[in-house]
């Protein structure tokens, strides 16, 4: 198989496309491929366009029916597989989204799928963290077609171009098992949104209890503008919603800042925070891992440093 | 009902891994070996549907060589009902893993299939999605919460953002989270019992599926650590480092 041609499947929440859409298709480039963009949705014609002033997607592909308002995973790899035999790649952002269905589209395909990815070697030839980020693995496929995920955060955001692409509005046929939705609860705060956020402050199981988690390290947030995270300790516990979770089964950030505070720094925790330009630790205990990778270590009580850090920063116009 | 929770015994998740020296493989030699965790979040889900009469029979199975029949004991001495090891050299990858456990539930006939939403080794996340695939049975990954009644399950999925709750008719596919439940401790009365039990052991070959590796590790490397950091010994200290550097505030 030689199509020359990549599918990219674009996240979105029914009005914009995930941040994550434009690293994939930096990533898609790397194929050297015409790059198509499959929107999946009930009423996304806005979302269609915008995927179509990208710079480097050749076409939109726009499925919208109103039975598509909350896809599941087998509506999506039903659709996918309709017109997967005619892409060389399948490609998405990794994502709880992607990696719900993707793996379904690849074992129809017979393909071995490749999550995850860091780097695009050679198109086929991938570079992957295995062990929570402990090791690197750089792995061929065999396969003829490949169906992978990318780690947005390591491909640079498409840029917008001056004219649009063509959108091709499809249907498809057929059904696939009925899975009934029925309800989301999305996590709705005024912060920035944590996966794609410029500053992050995250708590640890030291934080104590939920008010105070709260009471802490929300000013400091304030001051910052930074999206709040967590560790899993601090989720389990009840301190933060589960999807503030930083980590191997969590979220995966690279913000410019991070602040872990009161945070030990297991490696299934800094798995999801170890590509942050600058890493900040705040602990009272001086042998806690966290230490090895901050760029600045602070030893000390948080329940005082991150007031005064709050006070210092607004002092010095930090925001 | 009966369910058949699948497993993966790999390295403990307290170990730190390191590649052979040659860059060939991970070196696994001699190292603590475990079940998955999130595959131990699937065993205690199937244990308290049956403790809540929902389930009658669980079988457990992994794919490996004989020694993975440790991880086996280890589910039957959390209660597992019996257990069957796919015996093989190979080391098998999501896709092969799908096609093994799709033929085993053509045959078993399981209502309900659990496995863990992604092992801590390779983390790819994949398997239980491509069984569902391959089955073409409805599947809810990522499940902190299960509820069944009659033919249907009802199903909390932690999502990017928040949380999905959806509803499947059996028979299914269902892969854990961590947040689905608190695995119990094995009691060394319990694992000495599991000792005696009796392991079903199916060689791979006898399948006969192409179970093929479809991606070659070609190296695997330690990541570049990151460069030292400096102590700082005040907020203000602190403050004064950081406005050092451009463009790190919002
Ligand atoms: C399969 C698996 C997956 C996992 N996935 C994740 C994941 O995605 N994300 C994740 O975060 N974890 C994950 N974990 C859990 C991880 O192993 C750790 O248990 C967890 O990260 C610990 O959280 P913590 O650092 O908040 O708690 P702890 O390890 O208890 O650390 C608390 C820290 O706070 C410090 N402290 C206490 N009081 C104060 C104070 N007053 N001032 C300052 N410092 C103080 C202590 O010195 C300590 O270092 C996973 C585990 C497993 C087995």
């Amino acid at each position: 198989m030689s199509s020359g041609q990549t599918l990219v499947m674009a996240e979105h929440d029914g009005t914009q496309l995930a941040a994550s859409v434009y690293r994939s298709i930096t990533a898609a480039q790397q194929f050297g491929q015409h790059v198509s963009v499959l929107v999946i949705g009930a009423g996304i014609t806005q979302v269609a366009r915008e995927a179509a002033m990208i710079n480097g997607v050749q076409r939109v592909l726009q499925v919208d029916a109103v039975t598509l308002q909350h896809p599941s995973a087998e509506q999506i790899s039903h659709i996918v597989l309709q017109m997967a035999n005619a892409y060389e790649v399948l490609l998405a952002a990794h994502s709880s989204w992607s990696k719900n269905f993707l793996p379904r589209v690849a074992a129809l395909l017979d393909v071995g799928m490749v999550s995850d990815v860091l780097h695009i070697i050679v198109p086929r030839t991938y570079q992957r963290s295995v062990y929570a980020g402990n090791l690197l693995s750089t792995v061929q496929s065999q396969d003829e077609q490949q169906v992978l995920t990318v780690h947005a955060s390591k491909f640079k955001l498409a840029s917008l171009s001056q004219t649009s692409a063509v959108i091709e509005r499809l249907t498809v046929t057929g059904s696939p098992v009925p899975v009934r939705w029925i309800s989301q609860t999305l996590n709705q705060s005024p912060r920035p949104p944590l996966a794609s956020a410029k500053v992050v402050v995250s708590g640890g199981r030291a934080l104590g209890s939920a008010e105070r988690f709260e009471a802490v390290l929300a000013p400091l947030a304030n001051q910052l503008q930074a999206a709040i995270g967590a560790s899993r300790a601090a989720v389990d516990a009840g301190y933060a919603p589960n999807d503030l979770q930083v980590g191997q089964t969590g979220v995966v950030v690279a913000p410019a800042l991070y602040i872990a505070v009161g945070i030990s720094g297991a490696i299934q925790h800094t798995y999801g925070m170890k590509d942050s330009q600058v890493i900040v630790a705040i602990n009272q205990d001086p042998e806690a891992p966290i230490f090895q990778m901050a760029d600045y270590g602070l030893v000390g009580d948080l329940f005082s440093v991150i007031p005064a850090l709050t006070a210092a920063l607004s002092q010095a116009n930090i925001n | 009902m009966n369910v058949l929770v699948a497993i993966k015994r790999v390295v403990d998740y307290n170990i730190k891994v390191r590649a052979k020296p040659d860059g060939s493989a991970v070196d696994i030699a001699g190292v603590k070996m475990s079940v998955n965790p999130f595959d131990e979040n699937a065993i205690e889900a199937a244990l308290q549907l049956k403790e809540q009469g929902v389930v009658s029979h669980i079988t457990v199975v992994t794919i490996g060589p004989n020694s993975h029949q440790d991880s086996l004991r280890h589910a039957l001495a959390m209660g597992a009902d019996d257990a069957l090891l796919i015996e093989t050299d190979e080391v098998l990858q999501s896709l092969g893993v799908a096609k093994v456990l799709k033929q085993l539930v053509d045959t078993m006939q399981p209502q309900l299939v659990l496995l863990g939403k992604q092992a801590i080794d390779d983390d790819a996340g994949q398997t239980g999605q491509m069984l569902a695939a391959l089955l073409n049975y409805p599947q809810a990954t990522y499940a902190s919460h299960i509820e069944i009644n009659g033919l249907e399950a009802t199903v909390v999925r932690e999502i990017d953002g928040g949380t999905e709750t959806i509803a499947i008719h059996l028979p299914a596919v269902i892969t854990a989270d961590l947040r689905l439940n608190e695995p119990r401790f094995v009691k060394l009365p319990q694992l000495m019992l599991a000792r005696k039990k009796q392991i079903n052991t199916v060689p791979l070959a006898s399948l006969d599926l192409d179970t093929r590796q479809r991606l070659i590790q070609l190296r695997v490397e330690e990541p570049p650590p990151r460069a030292a950091g400096i102590m700082v010994d005040s907020v203000d200290a602190l403050v004064s480092q950081l406005i050092k550097h451009e463009g790190i505030f919002a």
